[in-house]
């Protein structure tokens, strides 16, 4: 199978200071798998997120990253949602005055038009929205609130899995996913991650804990640490290090 | 005390360009009265207090700058879709054949001349009075000069509840049109009306409308101030609201050079509600001045002020909104929040928010803000493949929202939502 996710040698940098955070980074996600990378705080793991999905203030210094073997590093970041590319935030933003479904509405045609693709009809939409919030147990007051406001934790969790389920990306990164949630919104979150998995999509899995990962197995996981991808194994990576810890292996690396 | 000699100069030019119009004797006495108070006070200066972020020259210029005419292209006037009743004036003159009959059940509507030209009318106790209590503690000389100078404008009085709105436009044909409207508004006990206005009017227009609002009474208000870029307003809306009354008004202004939109409010009936609320986006050479003066003098009455503005390309944004509680009005709710969104690092907005407070059991609230676009949430909304521009537009529309939902009918505020969407689109290219 194809390289949906192609990082190569990627460097990079805070735009406003000299603080090189990612020093090198080579990693495939193929289509199809599930990804994760694990490591330390501070290990440069959310900024690659942030990275790909192409927010301001960061300034790559070399290397590349590709979707199916298309650059994204040059693209703004509707043009990168638009090629396939969603990443679900580790503190989705809460969005006063904007309904949540007009949010969705509008995302999804935009995408739509983007690829060249007809908008979806109201009544098509509705229907979608309906039936994917009802798998995440998503109520039709939420769906009516503003984006995210007044959403607890796991609530906007949810809400960033619908969206992705409304979207239907390539490409589906997670941010630490897992934080702020207790094991029965973990559990939910989890299975509508498990319940998108296909083989024409990739997955990368970005966590602190092996937790999410019990409930999102993954067939690849890697270590990152200052900045670059230490190991990589099979799920059983994840469980060492929930009994070792990160120290061992940055110093087995060493 | 005499009148600096740059007030005198400035009202007296002014003076000179301008003619009482005729009308019955109660008429010409009420207008020789206002322009005796017009010398006392003078026209503004910049160097007033009240007037020290809005420059009142090209209002007191004895000529009109002019204004070119905008091309909207194939876009509908705003308020087309509502069924209402259409009283149409041509760069402040009323147009019969443009208008529909001024009959509605429930209403009784006259031309403001016909009113005038009338021994006994009923709008000889109201036209001129409110705006003359509006006076006090702060002078508004453009509404006095009016009162006195006014050519056209209508008289309404609502008796029930009107089975339609009634809709005010101003049509705007001459590049050097000069308009003075001044309309009265009657509510009776009990009865009801919607007041819609929309329309770049005149060059430079100057219009001053006075809502006696009864006991019972309801007053619904929704303005449109737009289109033609290079306009000129300086409007007036005098309200005194009876007991248990409801005065609702709100106003979107988009475009325009200059624009000070000037609202005094005084309950003198207990348990009364009035809300003023404001939106307006402005871009390039906008400068939209909301002055709000609120006098609570009877018990139980809530008011409440909300105005919003977005801005950019070097766009001003003023608001000067007091709240004053007279000894007395015990129970009064007040409450004032004016912001701003800017888009730029070129654009500003100046706000004066006031409380004054003579009562010692009352509740009141003002804030301000000014902001720029929220980074996270247009990155959060473009991550998800919204392109930039809709993005930016959606968080304008929401950082309005809470001024337009104070419109109550959905039909006119979907209507007013449009014409924003299509201000919006406008500035996309």
């Amino acid at each position: 199978m194809g390289n949906m996710l192609e990082i190569k040698n990627l460097h990079v940098k805070l735009e406003e200071e000299d603080k090189q955070i990612l020093k090198g980074v080579d990693l495939n996600v193929e289509a199809g798998k599930v990804h994760a990378i694990m490591g330390p705080n501070g290990s440069g793991k959310s900024t690659l997120s942030y990275v790909l999905s192409g927010r301001d203030g960061y300034e790559v210094t070399n290397g590349s990253a590709t979707l199916l073997g298309e650059d994204i590093l040059g693209m703004e970041p509707e043009e990168r949602a638009a090629a396939g590319v969603f990443m679900a935030f580790q503190y989705p933003v809460e969005i006063p005055g904007v309904g949540n479904m007009t949010f969705m509405r509008t995302a999804l045609n935009a995408q739509r038009k983007a690829r060249g693709e007809d908008e979806i009809s109201s009544a098509d939409f509705l229907k979608l929205v309906r039936e994917r919030a009802k798998e995440l147990k998503i109520d039709a007051e939420m769906l009516k609130r503003p984006v995210n406001v007044g959403f607890s934790g796991g609530e906007k969790k949810r809400n960033e899995i619908l969206q992705m389920a409304m979207l239907e990306p390539k490409m589906c990164i997670l941010d630490e996913t897992d934080s702020g949630l207790d094991v029965d919104a973990m559990k939910l979150v989890a299975q509508g991650v498990n319940a998108l998995r296909s083989p024409d999509r990739g997955f990368l899995v970005i966590t602190h804990y092996q937790r999410l990962l019990d409930h999102i197995e993954p067939d690849v996981v890697h270590i990152m640490s200052e900045g670059r991808i230490i190991k990589t194994g099979g799920p059983d990576l994840a469980l060492e290090v929930e009994r070792n810890g990160y120290e061992n292996l940055k110093a087995e690396d060493a | 005390m005499a009148l600096p000699q740059v007030k005198e100069t400035a009202t007296e030019a002014k003076l000179a360009a301008l003619s009482i119009p005729e009308g019955a004797a109660w008429s010409t006495s009420i207008r020789e009265d206002a322009l005796a108070r017009l010398r006392k006070v003078g026209l503004p200066h910049r160097r007033d207090e009240y007037w020290k972020w809005t420059k009142p020259d090209s209002l007191n210029a004895p000529e009109p700058t002019p204004a070119a005419l905008f091309d909207a292209g194939g876009e509908n006037p705003v308020f087309d879709a509502i069924d209402r009743l259409k009283v149409v004036f041509v760069d402040g003159v009323f147009d019969p054949e443009a208008s529909d009959d001024l009959s509605l059940t429930g209403l009784e509507i006259t031309r403001l001349s016909d009113a005038m030209a009338t021994d006994i009318h009923w709008a000889k106790d109201l036209y001129g009075t409110l705006e003359a209590r509006g006076q006090d503690p702060v002078a508004r000389p453009f509404a006095i000069l009016n009162t006195a100078f006014a050519t056209d404008g209508v008289v309404i009085r609502a008796t029930g509840k009107a089975e339609k709105p009634v809709s005010l436009i101003y049509r705007h044909q001459s590049e050097t049109s000069d308009a003075i409207l001044h309309h009265v508004i009657k509510v009776e006990e009990g009865a009801e009306v919607t007041v819609l206005e929309n329309g770049p009017a005149a060059a430079r227009f100057n219009k001053v409308m006075e809502v006696d609002v009864a006991d019972t009474g309801t007053f619904h208000h929704v303005r449109a101030q737009g289109r033609d870029h290079e306009r000129q307003a300086v409007t007036h809306l005098f309200g005194r609201l009876g007991e248990r009354s409801t005065f609702k008004s709100f106003t979107l202004t988009v475009n325009g050079v200059l624009t000070r939109n000037e609202c005094v409010l005084e309950f003198t009936g207990d348990d009364a509600t009035a809300h003023v609320a404001g939106a307006s986006v402005g871009d390039g050479k906008f400068h939209d001045d909301d002055t709000v003066f609120v006098t609570h003098d009877a018990e139980r009455c809530e008011s409440r002020q909300v105005f919003k503005k977005v801005l950019r390309n070097g766009a001003i944004g003023v608001f000067q909104g007091k709240i004053l509680v007279k000894e007395g009005a015990q129970k009064t709710d007040g409450y004032q929040i004016s912001q701003s969104l800017l888009l730029d690092d070129d654009s500003q907005f100046l706000a004066k928010p006031e409380l004054e407070i003579y009562a010692d059991d009352v509740a009141c609230s003002h804030g301000s803000t000014t902001g720029a676009i929220d980074e996270e949430a247009l990155f959060y909304m473009r991550a998800r493949g919204v392109p930039h521009h809709i993005a930016q537009d959606l968080l304008v529309l929401a950082f309005l929202a809470e001024a337009i939902e104070e419109i109550e009918d959905q039909e006119l505020a979907d209507d007013i939502l449009e014409r924003l969407d299509g201000w919006l689109s406008r500035r996309r290219g």
